[in-house]
């Protein structure tokens, strides 16, 4: 399995009516598969993915840049997790091509994690199963974390809050130059929730990495958020969050009442591109990062 | 302990608690424990050709349980029948098919016990080669898969997001499985095989803090468990396998006994 360098079926192998005829935003079509962003961290164009018969991912481009957060969101079936799973390497798509900057080391949290207690296991040996570490990078990454007392337990042991941080830690070990979060705040409540996305903000400021996270709600996860992708199967809008949450696309997928409440978690930001300037061309020209201190 | 045939019981059986530790620890953690026995129950199959065409039944076998793994493998990516009733299925039609190719093989007068039970006091020069040799190997195939086939028993989507080799350690895995029940049937027969891979481990899990404790008890737990099972079969004349089986199953209550009366852990 070749899962760090997944290359796919050409994009022009992609019949012609997949070219988004039937697309509800024309607008937003960038036409033909577009080619790589050689400096995207991990980058896809023209996913398409059929499970069972359900068409699960519609043409998909999308790129991580390196040191933006990049949040996906979108109603529940469209494909988020799908997505996650095709730009990890875990599932092959049926078309499109995925790039990935070659060395790249990948974090990654998955949505669900459930301990299994017949394996008895440490939280520092946990963290380092995946990538080998020194113990000071294990007791580094655990601080990191805000889990440093936590090395000697029994994974079978930590609550779900200590658990999310935990899986957290171990994503953090080999210096990743991307983290992928899905939906990590399952089980944990409102403000772990709040402070699990800051601190994710605060690391993506000391190290540098890109981000993708998935989320369900935009008004959580916004304030941490420098570029948004809503997918509902194809990618319906994109942009810096203030814009996808006024777009009328994103209006019609999460309901009036979610783009009201929108502007009740309004927070002030200094960005200076509009939806105009993020239209599905993922091409790295949206450099937002350095604007957020 | 003086008699020969005494010595090579004890010398397989300590051999065979060494290699079914760490190996059964995995069994645990992976939930195999029903897989394991499907495979085990399908050796007889291996024993009934071995005898029909006089050949080392621990080869025939072998040949029989790698055979059934791979064709687990592939039917493992089917759904429309659930694997665990799959491989119940399994493990009886390859149990009665054992049992009436046996008795066609050697008529009616056939001592299926030895098969069924094993028979450790039975076990030849040749058979200690098998396990050593065939133990070593499969040792060695552990410890050099043990870290990724941890990872991946822990979570497998993030070992595979990690760049974990997944298929190829699982399939490694399945191959040392394979081989372990194999060399354990002439010893504990094809009914109580997976229990010496499952119970040793079992009693372990509580005592343990790290995967290698628990592997390391179990094989502690395995040798004394054998050497008492021997003991107990020549001084009661019981027979050897389940005796063994019995010692077990009596480490593995006194284990868990503290853990359950001090209520849930």
């Amino acid at each position: 399995m070749d899962a760090h360098n997944v290359q796919g079926d050409l994009p022009q192998l992609a019949p012609a009516r997949h070219t988004h005829d039937h697309h509800p935003h024309p607008e937003l079509d960038a036409g033909p598969p577009l080619a790589h962003d050689a400096d995207a961290l991990i980058g896809a164009r023209s996913l398409w993915l059929t499970r069972s018969g359900r068409a699960i991912l519609q043409g998909v481009d999308i790129d991580i840049s390196s040191g933006e957060i990049l949040t996906l969101i979108g109603p529940n079936g469209a494909g988020k997790t799908t997505l996650v799973r095709v730009l990890l390497g875990l599932e092959p798509p049926d078309q499109g091509t995925i790039q990935r900057k070659p060395g790249l080391i990948v974090g990654y949290v998955p949505q669900r994690f459930e301990v299994d207690r017949a394996i008895p296991l440490t939280v520092a040996r946990f963290v380092e199963l995946g990538r080998r570490a020194e113990p000071e990078e294990i007791e580094r990454v655990l601080a990191d974390v805000g889990a440093g007392k936590l090395g000697d337990r029994q994974l079978s042991e930590l609550s779900g809050g200590e658990l999310q941080r935990a899986v957290l830690a171990r994503a953090l070990i080999g210096s990743p130059g991307v983290l992928v979060l899905d939906e990590p705040v399952r089980g944990i409540d409102y403000a772990g929730e709040a402070e699990l996305y800051t601190l994710i903000g605060r690391l993506r400021s000391e190290r540098g990495f890109g981000v993708l996270l998935v989320s369900h709600d935009l008004h959580v996860v916004m304030a941490q958020s420098d570029r948004v992708v809503c997918l509902n199967r194809h990618v319906c809008c994109s942009g810096v969050p203030e814009s996808v949450a006024q777009h009328p696309e994103y209006a019609r997928l999460f309901g009036a009442q979610a783009a009201r409440a929108f502007a009740l978690y309004h927070h002030h930001h200094d960005h200076r591109h509009d939806l105009a300037g993020e239209p599905q061309s993922p091409a790295g020209t949206d450099r937002s990062t350095s604007e957020r201190a | 302990m003086s008699e020969p045939f005494l010595m090579r019981a004890l010398l397989a059986g300590l051999g065979l608690a060494v290699i079914a530790a760490p190996l059964g620890c995995f069994v645990v953690w992976r939930r195999m424990a029903y897989y394991g026995e499907a495979v085990a129950q399908a050796g007889l199959i291996g024993i009934a050709a071995g005898l029909a065409l006089s050949l080392n039944l621990t080869a025939s076998v072998l040949v029989v349980t790698l055979a059934v793994s791979m064709l687990l493998v592939v039917l493992s990516r089917q759904q429309l029948v659930p694997f665990d009733s799959l491989l119940g299925l399994l493990a009886h039609a390859a149990l009665a098919i054992g049992v009436i190719l046996a008795s066609l093989v050697r008529g009616p007068q056939l001592d299926l016990m030895a098969f069924l039970f094993g028979d450790i006091f039975a076990i030849s020069a040749t058979d200690l080669k098998w396990i050593y040799v065939g133990g070593a190997l499969a040792l060695a195939a552990l410890v050099y898969v043990w870290r990724p086939l941890l990872s991946l028993s822990v979570h497998e989507d993030l070992a595979a997001a990690e760049g974990t080799q997944v298929e190829r350690v699982k399939f490694i895995f399945v191959l040392v499985l394979a081989l372990v029940v194999a060399i354990a049937i002439k010893i504990v027969g094809v009914l109580l095989t997976i229990a010496f891979l499952i119970m040793p481990a079992a009693a372990a899990r509580p005592l343990s803090e790290t995967p290698e404790q628990m592997a390391l008890f179990a094989a502690i737990f395995g040798s004394l468990s054998v050497a008492l099972g021997l003991f107990l079969s020549v001084s009661l004349d019981t027979p050897g396998g389940p005796s063994i089986v019995l010692m077990l199953a009596l480490f593995f209550v006194a284990a868990i006994l503290p853990t359950v009366l001090r209520g849930r852990r």
